[in-house]
């Protein structure tokens, strides 16, 4: 019983982590290629959950919605980048936090006014709706092992991105040395557009698959945003690889923390205090665990930048 | 507080820009403040106790963002968690209340403390703890600089913001009401004019101590960490502890105003510990002009009018803030009080 | 190690393979000027790093007036004597050079954390500011900003922070960059004035100035010392000449 609860915690863990990995990415490419903090990457993110659900609801396929869902968020990022994010570049932190805070207003309420308070019903597709045992007896939810699977491709796929394509270099030269890829020719304020739309939409599909899981509304990107933001900051801001980690490590913890933590505590106190107290003490865990691993390592693990 | 003029007798140190007549600043510096003196006393007289609360909320609400000032706009330093201190001066408001009102003992070990409904306990507890746990926060966020301090300081806040959430003893996330205002001796609180008066000094205090501070030599050196840390280093003076007190102090401030916010709402919730309060903190900041000492006010009445006015009007009034917000970011750097009163020379 | 001022103890420094700084030993002794030399990507930076205190050294040890500061703050060496300006001028711009001086007499005095008494005419703050300016000839500009002086002017006032210190030893990071042949002239003037009162380590490209004004020249070559005497010495020496002035005809 306690093996199966356990393996199924994790997964759970897993599915958490690659979304929030889907998340930080784009997150971390925008900081370390443009220099730039977005706090506006949630918007992306239920505007993503938004276009699938309005999309999936018309034409009835959850992939066709997922596909537009995705297009939506990266036509979305780029809008934003060529007409507000691309000021911001050579601005302080402050200025960046400032006018995305705002994109945040105006996107939430600008959504609300669209769509009304309620939240929208996005459901996975049938063929997704059921069960798959794993070894152990596990029963585990197909959905979510899909999301786990999504995470992964989309893992191996960024990887690719970056190592093996043209894209992918000048990115790694953006990241290393801005002048350097101006002086080479690229066109930077084209790549910009480019990266910050491919990390859009990277947000909109997460926003979509967990749209499915959970509801479609207003502010559902905040919560993800600043988790995301643990994330990278425990990864190293600008570093792919401290995203992947930073995201698994937060999924599993978060979700073990939940479980585990309250039983913990119900080994020596009454039960009652104990649920309490388990789960303070879990909601605060990752951001303990930020502060330990920043006490220590202030760039975080996989630093890119100095 | 240096400026230019004085080239031609170079060997006198120049006259303070405050000891001059008064210039444009200090006029619409004087008719903020008489306009937030006098419209909530006219208002109690006509008996619309509404607007006099309203008074007193945007006082509550400049307090807070003079606190968060002085660490962004005097210090350089992003901090991007302020509700956690607003929110925990709020709490320890609710919660002395709390325990006052149902007469049991706040906690019992190691030593025995009951609860409490005198104000001026509980604000110097608000104040006290607020700077206890800035302590904390900021000796671990100031290791780090930029983007990282932004962060850090925001999950902290979110940190405390999910355990009062989920911690019952305090009403969770249904939050704890104050049933009844907290008393001060000889002043009855519980009247809206007595208790704007009572934020209006609280607010009065908190700009004349930022403006004391960024005169003296603590502030000469907190000046120097924001414009050039390393310089301050070289001349000698570490500039980690200098930022650490500043971050403290501020962070005291914004708690007091949180535990007259509480008070005045009769409520306290886990709301004014959100994110998204401490990014309403810095907005006023910047909306009303950053790094200066009439800023947040300008911004407390811009951000409480527009958020009464226009929240009026359509129920999507935020569309319209981030607008305005986006506006300034992008093309008046100096908010409200630079294009009121000119902007600031040299500091 | 006798009455050095400043010396340096078999100083290490590797960065993964690369050994920026290796076994590197140096003093500097009261009333010289000692210039630290060395062609580009040598490890002069690393070097000044590790002696004004940004970068800790792996193995060695950094003794200012007889006391070990190895590892002390940047902030703790300043207030133990060692001035220094940087490569690239390093002062708040918005600020007036008053401003900018009257922080190292606060450290100095060591009252940062006096919250109440206003600095703006603060005579134990303002009178000393005052004088080490005028020992570089810049009183005059005083409660000028920063960011309206010319570059030789900021680089002066950068020297005046340095010696409002009290400083034991001074270390200039290529005071003479970007200077005019006319600024050059006269802060070599001022350098060579200043020199009896505090032993300077000159770390500068300007071989000219170098070879004028140093008593004697330390060459660092690939993170090591290659060669350390005067002027006509390190002219001759055959070392020198092939790692370092083979492509600079002196």
């Amino acid at each position: 019983m306690s093996v199966t609860l356990l393996i199924e915690q994790l997964l759970n863990g897993l599915q958490l982590g690659t979304m929030l990995f889907l998340m930080a990415s784009g997150l971390t490419l925008v900081f370390g290629v443009m220099g730039l903090i977005n706090l506006a990457h949630g918007s992306f993110y239920m505007v993503g959950a938004y276009a699938t659900a309005a999309v999936a609801a018309s034409t009835g396929s959850f992939l066709t919605g997922l596909a537009a869902g995705m297009a939506a968020a990266a036509v979305a990022g780029a809008l934003v980048e060529l007409i507000v994010i691309r000021r911001l570049y050579h601005r302080s932190h402050l200025d960046q936090v400032l006018a995305t805070f705002a994109l945040i207003l105006i996107f939430s309420e600008g959504t609300r006014w669209l769509f009304g308070s309620s939240p929208l019903r996005l459901s996975p597709p049938s063929w997704l709706t059921g069960f798959v045992t794993l070894p152990g007896d596990t029963r585990y939810p197909t959905y979510r092992l899909m999301l786990i699977g999504v995470g992964v491709v989309i893992a191996i796929a960024l990887y690719l991105l970056i190592s093996r394509t043209r894209l992918g270099m000048r990115i790694r030269a953006g990241e290393s040395d801005r002048e350097m890829i101006g002086a080479l020719g690229v066109n930077i304020s084209k790549l910009y557009t480019v990266v910050f739309a491919l990390g859009a939409s990277l947000a909109g599909l997460a926003g979509a698959l967990v749209g499915a899981l959970q509801s479609v509304q207003v502010g559902m990107g905040e919560p993800v945003l600043i988790l995301a933001f643990v994330v990278i900051v425990i990864g190293g801001i600008g570093s792919i690889k401290g995203a992947l980690f930073g995201a698994l490590l937060v999924g599993v913890v978060d979700t073990l923390g939940r479980v585990y933590l309250p039983i913990l505590f119900r080994a020596f106190m009454p039960p009652s205090e104990a649920a309490g107290v388990g789960a303070a003490l879990a909601a605060m865990l990752i951001y303990i665990l930020m502060a330990i691993i920043l006490a220590f390592k202030p760039k975080g693990l996989f630093s890119a930048h100095d | 507080m240096i400026n230019t003029t004085s080239r031609s007798a170079p060997e006198v140190a120049p006259t303070p820009r405050n000891e001059r007549a008064l210039d444009r600043k200090g006029v619409v510096q004087i008719a903020l403040l008489a306009v937030l003196l006098i419209l909530p006393v006219a208002a109690y007289v006509m008996g619309e106790f509404y607007y006099v609360n309203l008074a007193s909320r945007i006082t509550i609400i400049a307090m807070a963002a003079v606190g968060l000032n002085l660490a962004i706009g005097y210090g350089g330093m992003v901090s991007f968690g302020h509700a956690a201190y607003f929110g925990l001066g709020g709490y320890v408001a609710g919660i002395g209340a709390y325990h006052a009102f149902d007469a049991t003992p706040f906690m019992t070990w190691p030593i025995s403390l009951p609860g409490s409904d005198n104000l001026l306990v509980l604000w110097l507890a608000a104040a006290l703890l607020c700077a206890l746990l800035a302590l904390v926060i900021g000796a671990i966020s100031l290791r780090t600089t930029g983007v990282y301090f932004i962060m850090i300081t925001l999950a902290f806040a979110q940190m405390i913001y999910y355990f009062a959430n989920s911690w019952p003893t305090y009403g969770g996330e249904d939050g704890l009401p104050i049933y009844l205002r907290n008393s001060l001796p000889f002043v009855d609180s519980s009247d809206p004019l007595n208790y704007f008066l009572i934020c209006f000094v609280g607010l009065l205090l908190a700009m004349a101590l930022t403006s004391r501070l960024m005169k003296s030599r603590f502030g000469a050196a907190l000046t120097m960490a924001r414009l050039n840390d390393v310089r301050l280093a070289t001349s000698g003076i570490n500039p980690y502890p200098v930022r650490l007190v500043a971050f403290v102090i501020s962070a005291a401030i914004t708690g007091l105003a949180g535990a007259l916010y509480a008070d005045l709402n009769g409520f306290v919730s886990p709301t004014v510990l959100s994110w998204h309060f401490s990014g309403e903190l810095m907005v006023i900041v910047i909306l009303g002009g950053v790094g200066r000492l009439y800023g947040p006010l300008a911004g407390a009445i811009l951000f409480v009018m527009m958020e009464t006015f226009l929240g009026g009007i359509t129920q999507y009034w935020q569309l319209f803030l981030g607008l305005v917000l986006l506006g300034v970011v992008l093309f008046a750097k100096h908010g409200v009080m630079g294009f009121l009163a000119g902007r600031e020379r040299n500091e | 190690m006798s009455d050095a001022v400043l010396s340096l103890t078999h100083l290490h420094k590797h960065f993964g393979a690369l050994q920026a700084t290796n076994d590197v030993s140096l003093a500097l002794e009261p009333g010289e000027i000692h210039a630290l030399i060395g062609p580009n990507g040598a490890g002069k930076s690393t070097l000044i790093g590790q002696i004004a205190g940004h970068i800790r050294p792996d193995q060695g040890s950094i003794e200012l007036g007889g006391e070990t500061v190895t590892n002390l703050s940047v902030a703790q060496r300043a207030r133990l004597g060692l001035g220094r300006s940087f490569q690239v001028s390093s002062l708040a711009e918005p600020l007036s050079v008053m401003r900018n001086v009257m922080m190292s007499v606060q450290a100095l005095q060591g009252h940062s954390f006096r919250f109440f008494k206003p600095v703006a005419r603060d005579e134990a703050l303002l009178a000393p500011a005052l004088e080490a300016l005028e020992h570089m000839q810049l009183g005059h500009r005083a409660w000028t900003p920063v960011s309206e002086l010319s570059h030789g002017e900021r680089r002066q006032v950068e020297v005046a922070c340095a010696l409002a210190l009290k400083p034991r030893a001074l270390l200039l990071d290529e005071p003479m960059a970007g200077l005019g042949p006319e600024g050059s002239a006269r802060l070599t003037e001022l350098l060579e004035a200043l020199k009896r009162d505090v032993p300077i380590l000159l770390i500068e490209h300007d071989m000219e100035a170098v070879f004028r004004l140093a008593d004697r020249i330390s060459v660092l070559v690939s993170g090591s010392i290659i060669a350390q005497g005067d002027s006509h010495a390190i002219r001759h020496d055959p070392l020198v000449r092939e790692a370092y002035l083979g492509d600079c005809d002196a």
